[in-house]
C-alpha cells in the first residue's frame, strides 16, 4: 500500500494545456500515473499528447472517471479550478500553484472539509508513491520504493533526504508534500494519521519549518496516536521574527512558531530531530535498522 | 505587506471605520501647512513600522504652528530603533476617556478569523494575556460568512465596554473583520481603540498585514511603500523578482527552494558562521536568474564569502554551473564562491565547474562540507 496516490489514481490536470501543466503532467503520465484528462476552459475537444482537454472538471468525473485533480492553473484562478474540483466529486485534489491568497483558501479548506474531499497543499510538490504513481512535480528518480513515509512542508528539503534515504538503501512508501502556505488543505496530523493506518509504512520522516504550529500539534497527535517511529527536520533556526522565510507560511510572529519551539515539542514527546537533512536521513536509517 | 500607521487609517477611511481627522507629510513644510489645515492642537506622528515611537520620542503634541514646525524638524529623519523617518502623520488631537484593544486576525491553527477586544487597550496584547487573560475576550468567526452586529455586540459586553459604547464598539469590530475580508489582511490590530471625551469610539492607531498574495486585486494597496524598513539589498532583489531577506552577516547565501535555503543557514550557523541572507534562487534558476542573485548578494559591503547550496529536483545543475559561469563573466565577484551541486544532473555540472577553472571557486561534495568551507573562507576575507 501507500497513501492518496497509487494504481487506482485516475489523474485530470487543471492547467495541462498550460506550459508548466503539460510538462508536469505528462512527466507524472512518464512514470506510470493513469493520466485520463486536462482540463482547461474554452479548450474543450483538443488533446495534450492525446490525453482528451475538456472544458470542466465535471466532464472529465463523468466522461473518463477522474478521482483525483491535480490543481496547475495559475494562482488568482487557482482557488476556484480547486473549488470546481470539490463540486465534481473528485476524492483528492492536490494543489501546486503557489501564491494562492490566504483569505481564498480559507474558504476552499471549509468547503473541501464539508464536502469530504482531501486536498493537499497548495504551494506543494505533491505527492509520490514510488513504483506506483506520482502526481506533481516531485523528481522521482530520488526516491526508491520502501517503508518509509515522508511528509514535508519544502520540496528540495524532501529530495535532498529522500536521495540521502536511497543512497543509504531505504525507499518510500509515499511522499507527501504538504507545502508551506499557512493554510494548507492536509496538515502533519492528517498525513500522520494515513501513515499510521498504511500498512506498508513502517518509520515516518516528517520535515517542518517555522511558522504556525502545526509541528507542535502534530508532536502531541504523535505521542498519543502513532506507535510507528517517527524521525523529524526542522528548518529556520537562523531565521528573524517578522520576516517572510520564501514560503508564506515561513514567518515567525511574537514567541510563536520558532524552530526551537518546535524542536523541543518534538522531542518531549520522543521524537528524534536531526540537525542537518543528513543527520536526519541517518536517524531514519537507524530507526528503521532498529525494528 | 505591513501597513504604516497612515496606511491602514487610510485604509479604515476607506471602509467607514472611524479615525482622527489627519494628513500625510514628508517635509516640514508640508508637515506645517496640515497642521494649520487641521487646526490646534494636533499630534506630529513618526511613520516607521515599529512599536513604542512615543517613547523614543516619535510622537509630539503641537499646540501651535512653531511647536508644529519644531517637532516635525526633530522627528523627520529620526532612527527609530533602526528605521528612519521619511514620513509624518499629522493628526487632530484627542481627548481620551477610554483605551480598548480590537483585533482581526488570520487564526491559522483554527483555520478562521479571529476577532479579539479588551478594555485593556494602549499596552501590548501579550502583555494584556500575561497581567489580565479573562480582559481578553477571543471569538472566531464563522468560517463562510461575516462576523454579525449581534455577535460583536456579545464580545463587547463579554470584554465589559463601557455600555454606552458597545454599540458603537460592536459596528467597529464588525466593520474591521468585513475590511479584513474585502482587502486581503491577514492583521488588523486597533491599539488603542480610543473613546473620547464626547463619547466617540475612534481608532487612534492602526496595524496591517496584507497577504502578498492577494496585492493583484488591490493594486491601490500594490503601490504603498515603506522607505522606513527599505534595506538597499531588499530593495535591489524586489526588483530583480527575487526572494531575499537581508540577515547582516558576512556570507552569502544561495539556495533553491525556501526549505532548503532555509536549511543552509542554519548549517551554516552550526559551522559557526553568519549568513548575510536568505536567497531563494526559486525553481527555474536559469543563468539570467543566478546573475541577478549575484549581484544582489555582492552588492552586500558585509559580504566576505558566499556559498550556493543547490540540489537540483526540476532545475538542472548542468544550467546552474553555466550560470555560474556567466555570471563570473557577466560581474566581478572578488570574494571566494563555494558551490555544492547534487541531484539532477550533477555530475554533468561539476564537470562544467572542473573545465571552467574559475580562480576563487571551491567545489564541496556535501551541505556541511560545504558550509565548514564558507565559514573558513569567510574567516580568512575579513
Amino acid at each position: 500500500m501507500s497513501i492518496i496516490v497509487d494504481g487506482q489514481t485516475k489523474l485530470v490536470v487543471s492547467g495541462l494545456t498550460g506550459r508548466e501543466g503539460s510538462f508536469h503532467g505528462l512527466r507524472n503520465r512518464a512514470y506510470g500515473t493513469d493520466l485520463v484528462a486536462g482540463v482547461t476552459p474554452g479548450k474543450g475537444g483538443q488533446d495534450v499528447e492525446g490525453v482528451p482537454v475538456f472544458d470542466a472538471i465535471r466532464e472529465a468525473v463523468a466522461e473518463r472517471d477522474a478521482n483525483t485533480s491535480m490543481i496547475f492553473v495559475p494562482a488568482r484562478f487557482a482557488a476556484a479550478a480547486i473549488e470546481e474540483a470539490i463540486e465534481a466529486g473528485v476524492e483528492t485534489v492536490i494543489a501546486i500553484t503557489e501564491g494562492i491568497p490566504v483569505l481564498d483558501m480559507l474558504r476552499v479548506y471549509w468547503r473541501a472539509q464539508e464536502a469530504g474531499v482531501r486536498l493537499i497543499g497548495p504551494n506543494c510538490p505533491g505527492v509520490l508513491s514510488p513504483g506506483k504513481a506520482n502526481v506533481g512535480i516531485i523528481p522521482a528518480q530520488f526516491f526508491d520504493s520502501g517503508s518509509i513515509g515522508v511528509v514535508s512542508k519544502s520540496g528540495t528539503l524532501t529530495y535532498q533526504i529522500g536521495n540521502e534515504l536511497k543512497q543509504a538503501g531505504m525507499g518510500n512508501s509515499s511522499i507527501v508534500g504538504i507545502g508551506g502556505d499557512p493554510i494548507v488543505g492536509s496538515d502533519f496530523i492528517d498525513v500522520l494519521a494515513m501513515f499510521e493506518a498504511d500498512e506498508e509504512t513502517e518509520g515516518i520522516v516528517m520535515v517542518g519549518e517555522i511558522g504556525g504550529d502545526a509541528e507542535e500539534r502534530a508532536a502531541d497527535f504523535i505521542a498519543e496516536s502513532v506507535s510507528k517511529p517517527v524521525v523529524a527536520y526542522i528548518a529556520g533556526f537562523t531565521a528573524p521574527p517578522g520576516k517572510q522565510m520564501g514560503h508564506a507560511g515561513a514567518i515567525i510572529s511574537g514567541s510563536e512558531g520558532t524552530a526551537e519551539a518546535k524542536k523541543q515539542a518534538l522531542e518531549a514527546r520522543g521524537v528524534r530531530v536531526g540537525r542537518s537533512p543528513t543527520e536526519t536521513a541517518q536517524l531514519a536509517v537507524g530507526a528503521m535498522r532498529a525494528l | 505587506m505591513d501597513l504604516l500607521e497612515y496606511q491602514g487609517k487610510g485604509l479604515f477611511a476607506a471602509h467607514d471605520v472611524p479615525v482622527p481627522d489627519g494628513r500625510h507629510a514628508t517635509t516640514v513644510d508640508d508637515a506645517v501647512a496640515a497642521a494649520n489645515e487641521i487646526g490646534y492642537p494636533c499630534v506630529v506622528k513618526a511613520q516607521v513600522a515599529i512599536g513604542k515611537r512615543g517613547k523614543a520620542g516619535g510622537i509630539k503634541v503641537a499646540k501651535d504652528e512653531a511647536e508644529a514646525r519644531a517637532h516635525a524638524e526633530a522627528i523627520l529623519g529620526m532612527d527609530i530603533r533602526g528605521f528612519q523617518v521619511h514620513d509624518l502623520w499629522i493628526e487632530t488631537a484627542s481627548e481620551i476617556a477610554a483605551e480598548y484593544y480590537a483585533s482581526i486576525v488570520l487564526d491559522r491553527s483554527e483555520k478562521k478569523l479571529l476577532a479579539m477586544l479588551s478594555r485593556m487597550g494602549g499596552m501590548d496584547v501579550e502583555e494584556v494575556v500575561e497581567t489580565d487573560p479573562e480582559a481578553l475576550v477571543r471569538r472566531h468567526v464563522a468560517p463562510g460568512r461575516d462576523l454579525t452586529v449581534d455577535e460583536a455586540r456579545e464580545i463587547a459586553i463579554d470584554a465589559g465596554i463601557d455600555e454606552d459604547v458597545t454599540d458603537q464598539v460592536a459596528e467597529l469590530l464588525v466593520k474591521l473583520a468585513q475590511v479584513a475580508v474585502v482587502e486581503d489582511a491577514t492583521l488588523l490590530e486597533v491599539n488603542p481603540l480610543i473613546v473620547t471625551g464626547d463619547r466617540r469610539v475612534v481608532a487612534l492607531d492602526s496595524k496591517a498585514t496584507i497577504d502578498n498574495n492577494a496585492l493583484f486585486r488591490h493594486p491601490e494597496l500594490a503601490e504603498l511603500t515603506d522607505r522606513s524598513s527599505e534595506d538597499p539589498q531588499e530593495a535591489m532583489a524586489k526588483q530583480r523578482g527575487l526572494t531575499y531577506v537581508k540577515l547582516g552577516g558576512e556570507i552569502g547565501i544561495l539556495g533553491n527552494g525556501a526549505g532548503l535555503c532555509m536549511s543552509t543557514l542554519d548549517v551554516v550557523a552550526q559551522a559557526g558562521g553568519r549568513p548575510a541572507n536568505f536567497l531563494d534562487a526559486g525553481g527555474g534558476s536559469k543563468a539570467d536568474a543566478i546573475v541577478a542573485a549575484l549581484e544582489v548578494i555582492t552588492s552586500d559591503p558585509n559580504v566576505t564569502a558566499i556559498l550556493f547550496n543547490i540540489f537540483g529536483g526540476i532545475t538542472r545543475c548542468d544550467e546552474i554551473a553555466n550560470g555560474i559561469i556567466e555570471a563570473s563573466e557577466r560581474i566581478d565577484i572578488d570574494v571566494p564562491l563555494v558551490v555544492r551541486l547534487d541531484g539532477t544532473n550533477s555530475e554533468e555540472g561539476l564537470g562544467i565547474l572542473a573545465e571552467a577553472e574559475l580562480g576563487n571557486l571551491h567545489v564541496e561534495q556535501t551541505m556541511l562540507g560545504a558550509a565548514e568551507t564558507v565559514v573558513g573562507l569567510a574567516g580568512e576575507g575579513r
